[in-house]
């Protein structure tokens, strides 16, 4: 599997995989797509990356734990349904902004940030199994 | 009397868990002055609620309330009244005290970030308790504090008496907290709020209710279990395997409290009654006495002075119990002297141990030369714990007496129970004062000299505090006595604090009489712990060991049932979910005639009618038939690589017809799932060999493959049924009508997935995450020692052998 074309190709591929993950993430909310696939493309990224350069090379470059980042992604997600507490509504009640960029004007919500936790949450848990899946084959080759 | 509204009330609950939040930072950026800026979150709270008291010496309450579950009335409400407002700001300054105590008590510890970060999560779970005003908050924070205190106890986890003595506080606080859900809910049931005040303006609905008893008993169930009254005072001494704050403050002014506030807290909607002050008087004094005897028993400091909390804890039940206005005005009081003097002397304790090495009390000695601003930490709070006049001490124990003196021979008994408690609790204050610091200097561990100034602010700031308040006893009264004895009581009452001692008084003598045991305590402590001690080994077994017989017991048994469920052979378990899953698609399809339409009837040759191949384009067949071969594939795969590719194929034309059938969200994550399928079991595949085809035997193969084909065949059938019957559009349409104009989105599915079935998917986040967890739990081996020095262990479980592959 590891080959010098893989090798070489695994981490443009994997760029391009990361980059795609997040445009799909964010067009979610119109088009096909959103966090939990966008979060599905980024750790099959991860993973081809992984059998490319070696688990403790990926672990560097994610700096921080894939668990730490599916923590993180949660805690997203939960704090994105609370802010509505402050405009007296129930949980999870969506709030949106519509911030003015230029010409175009950019769509801020709630559901963005819930949806960028769930990204981060399937991408972090995918991934933390996938390394570790791959550090365990390590071993033993 | 309307309450006053202010928000600010849940912001002193919350703000310490944002703290906590950042404090692993914090500590990281500021190191050693972690403790100084993190104490700074409760000496804010402190100042905070200070602002509130001029308003609730007025009697007035200060609330505020957030709609939680309007469907169920449950709202994040909060109260401020003179019982929650003196253990609020007895938590947030002791809690101020012990933040800087324990920054400098960690100093360099390498997880001190950690451990402010609990510290402060704890503090905001015991604000949060104090102040909430429903049941539901209240709840919910009574448990965080069990949570957290769990984590407090067991900080250092390496230790196994310090997970042990975690594992005990969560298990016997968590039994109470249960006891504490069901009481609400019974509470909630009889007066039709959650709210406590509500429950307090409603007067005798309780006491009156036929479930009085069973609401009692959850309360004192919870309040008992939590303030570590007898029999299940143990946890409490095992919770000393904590750091030093810790026990500080858990064992003073917060955690074994609350149990105490709450009996307070329902005292209008529950006390009174017979039954509440026989019960709470007995426990109290047997907890009274007990936890005394068992302090003059320990040389250890720390045992020491748990043992202590565990009989105050005992007075305090008892004068609860007791009920009269004098009654709790001492209670009141003497919580207040309690926080003060416990929390200063378990930071003596520790400093003590910190600077000489030691706590055992009997190899210490003369200390007060070489750390003399300890000692005069550690003399302030013993006067106050003896309490002798000029303290707030003092004041306590004289209503003690006064609520008790001239009553009929029960209110005598009761008064000779207190005497002796407070006679041997003040002999402990002695030797705790008098043992460690005067007499000749003994060698210890370390070079014994003074503790760093965060350290000697706590007991010397509580030490100050609990004379200053016994120098101004009209302060003490009208500020602390009478909102606190007011809102435990519902009624007003009336301060009679005075400085001057009348010496025909017999409360002075009883004082004195006191003082006079006490010092008799003091001069035969030695003589005395030995006949404790030989009374105890003559008993053999203690609550403690019971705990631990039960413990096991419970292990054993789960031991047994796991290995009756969880045996480890993966195709019994497989069998057994496809098994189940045929048995949940026949069993409904059968038992409601869901079948009928395919059963043959007399007229077979409609049988042909009954079906027809739908129209399809060719490619449409072609995908179908691709989804087919790659099926087929992976049941002739000659290897295993070989199948685990051909599910590939196999899923990647399931998700080419749902892309062509109008569902490509569905398909794209098809796609995504089988990639990350094929990559993922490549990874398990490759520890197996992934050259290896399995021989298996040909009846597992009949077995498995009818299974499938079975379950195969039931989804089928369930699909089609389904599609037979009409299908409900309304929520389809309501879906498609509102998803632009209030869900600002185009793509419903993704609508649906973060905006209005949201709370399942933050549940089904949750989950992903938990399972992730668990997986790299089970993955994670133990680092490979770096010599081998024993032949690897034989596998825990033995499959059966014709499991083993190759």
């Amino acid at each position: 599997m590891n080959t010098v074309i893989f090798r070489t190709l695994a981490p443009l591929i994997v760029a391009i995989m990361l980059v795609f993950s997040i445009y799909v993430c964010l067009r979610g909310h119109n088009e096909p797509g959103g966090g939990f696939i966008g979060g599905l493309i980024a750790a099959a990224a991860i993973g081809v990356f992984g059998m490319a350069e070696g688990v403790d090379k990926v672990r560097r470059a994610l700096r921080a734990d894939p668990l730490a980042i599916a923590g993180s992604g949660l805690l997203l997600a939960g704090f994105s349904g609370l802010l509505s507490l402050f405009t007296q509504s129930p949980f999870m009640t969506s709030i949106w902004l519509y911030v003015p960029l230029g010409e175009s004007e950019v769509p801020l919500s709630t559901p963005l940030f819930f949806d960028l936790g769930v990204y981060l949450v399937v991408f972090g848990t995918l991934s933390a199994i996938a390394l570790s899946l791959e550090s365990d084959r390590e071993e033993d080759l | 009397m309307g309450p006053s509204l202010d928000a600010g009330i849940g912001l002193a609950a919350l703000a310490p868990f944002l703290a906590a939040m950042l404090a692993p930072f914090i500590h990281r950026l500021a190191g050693g002055f972690a403790g100084w800026i993190l104490a700074l979150v409760p000496a804010s709270i402190f100042v905070l609620l200070l602002g509130y008291v001029p308003t609730v010496v007025g009697g007035e309450v200060i609330a505020s309330a957030i709609p939680w579950v309007p469907a169920y009335g449950i709202n994040l409400s909060f109260l401020v009244d003179g019982l929650s407002l003196i253990f609020a700001l007895t938590i947030s300054g002791v809690g101020t005290l012990i933040m800087l105590y324990s920054g400098a008590y960690l100093a360099g510890h390498p997880q001190q970030g950690r451990f402010l970060a609990f510290m402060l999560a704890f503090m905001g779970a015991m604000l949060g308790l104090v102040l909430a005003d429903s049941l539901v908050v209240l709840f919910v924070f009574w448990e965080l504090t069990s949570v957290t205190s769990f984590l407090l106890i067991g900080f250092d986890h390496t230790r196994q008496a310090a997970r042990r003595g975690a594992i005990q506080a969560l298990v016997i606080t968590n039994i109470g907290g249960m006891f504490l859900l069901a009481g609400a809910i019974l509470v909630q049931q009889l007066s039709g709020s959650w709210e406590m005040s509500a429950a307090r303006a409603m007067g005798d609905v309780l006491r009156e209710s036929g479930l009085y008893l069973v609401v009692l008993i959850c309360f004192l169930g919870a309040a008992f279990t939590k303030s570590a009254q007898f029999p299940l005072h143990f946890w409490l001494p095992n919770a000393m395997e904590a750091p030093t704050p810790v026990s500080a403050f858990l064992h003073s002014a917060t955690m074994v409290q609350a149990g105490v506030y709450l009996l307070a807290r329902m005292t209008p909607s529950l006390g009174g009654t017979e039954i509440w002050t026989n019960v709470l008087v007995l426990f109290g004094g047997v907890t009274l006495i007990w936890g005394a005897l068992g302090a003059l028993k320990q040389t250890d400091l720390k045992q020491i002075l748990a043992q202590t909390t565990i009989a105050s804890l005992g007075l305090l039940v008892l004068l609860i119990g007791l009920g009269s206005d004098a009654a709790i005005a001492a209670m009141v009081l003497y919580f207040v002297a309690h926080a003060f003097y416990k929390a200063g002397l378990f930071m003596v304790a520790g400093a003590i141990d910190h600077e000489a090495g030691t706590r055992e009390i009997t190899v210490l000695g003369g200390l007060a030369d070489k750390m003399p601003v300890t000692f005069i930490g550690a003399a302030l709070a013993a006067l106050s714990m003896i309490g002798l006049p000029l303290t707030v001490g003092y004041f306590a124990k004289e209503e003690m007496y006064l609520a008790l003196f001239g009553g009929e021979w029960t209110a005598w008994l009761v008064l000779a129970i207190l005497v002796a408690g407070n006679a041997m609790l003040a002999g402990v204050a002695l030797m705790v004062m008098i043992r460690p610091f005067l007499g000749e200097a003994r060698p210890t561990p370390k070079s014994p000299h003074e503790a760093p100034i965060a350290m000697l602010a706590g007991p010397i700031l509580l030490g100050a505090a609990g004379v200053v308040a016994g120098i101004l006893p009209d302060w003490l009264g009208h500020d602390v006595l009478v909102p606190g004895a007011g809102a435990i009581l519902g009624r007003g009452v009336e301060s009679h604090l005075t400085l001057a001692l009348d010496l025909t008084s017999p409360l002075l003598w009883l004082s004195a009489l006191t003082w006079a045991l006490a010092i008799l305590v003091y001069r035969q402590v030695d003589a005395i712990r030995t006949v404790l001690r030989r009374f105890d080994t003559a008993l053999g077994w203690t609550a403690d060991t019971v705990f631990d017989a039960v413990m096991f017991g419970l292990i054993r048994f789960s031991g047994a049932v796991t290995r009756f469920l969880h045996h480890g052979q993966l195709e019994f378990y497989l069998v057994l979910v496809f098994a189940a899953l045929a048995l949940a698609l026949f069993g409904p399809m059968l038992a409601w005639g869901g079948l009928d339409w395919i059963m043959p009837t007399a007229e077979l040759g409609d049988w042909s009618q009954r079906f027809s191949l739908p129209a399809l384009q060719f490619y449409e067949w072609g995908i179908i038939a691709l989804a087919v071969l790659g099926l087929i594939a992976v049941l002739v795969a000659p290897t295993r690589l070989v199948a685990i590719l051909s599910l590939g194929v196999q899923g990647t034309a399931v998700a080419l017809i749902f892309l062509m059938f109008g569902a490509p969200d569905l398909a794209f994550t098809q796609l995504m799932v089988e990639i990350l399928s094929v990559v993922i079991l490549t990874f398990v595949m490759t520890r197996l060999r992934l050259d290896q085809r399995d021989h298996r035997r040909f009846e597992d193969w009949a077995r498995d493959g009818t299974l499938a084909i079975i379950c195969g065949l039931g989804v089928s059938l369930m699909l089609m049924l389904v599609l037979n019957g009409t299908l409900d559009t309304r929520l389809s349409e309501f879906f498609t009508a509102t998803s632009v104009p209030i869900a600002h989105g185009h793509n419903i599915v993704n609508v649906i997935l973060v905006d209005y079935r949201g709370f399942d998917t933050l549940g089904e986040i949750a989950v992903v995450m938990g399972a992730g967890m668990a997986v790299v739990t089970l993955l994670r081996r133990p680092k490979k020692p770096p010599m081998p020095v024993a032949p690897p262990a034989p596998p825990v479980r033995v499959r059966r052998p014709r499991k083993v592959a190759s």
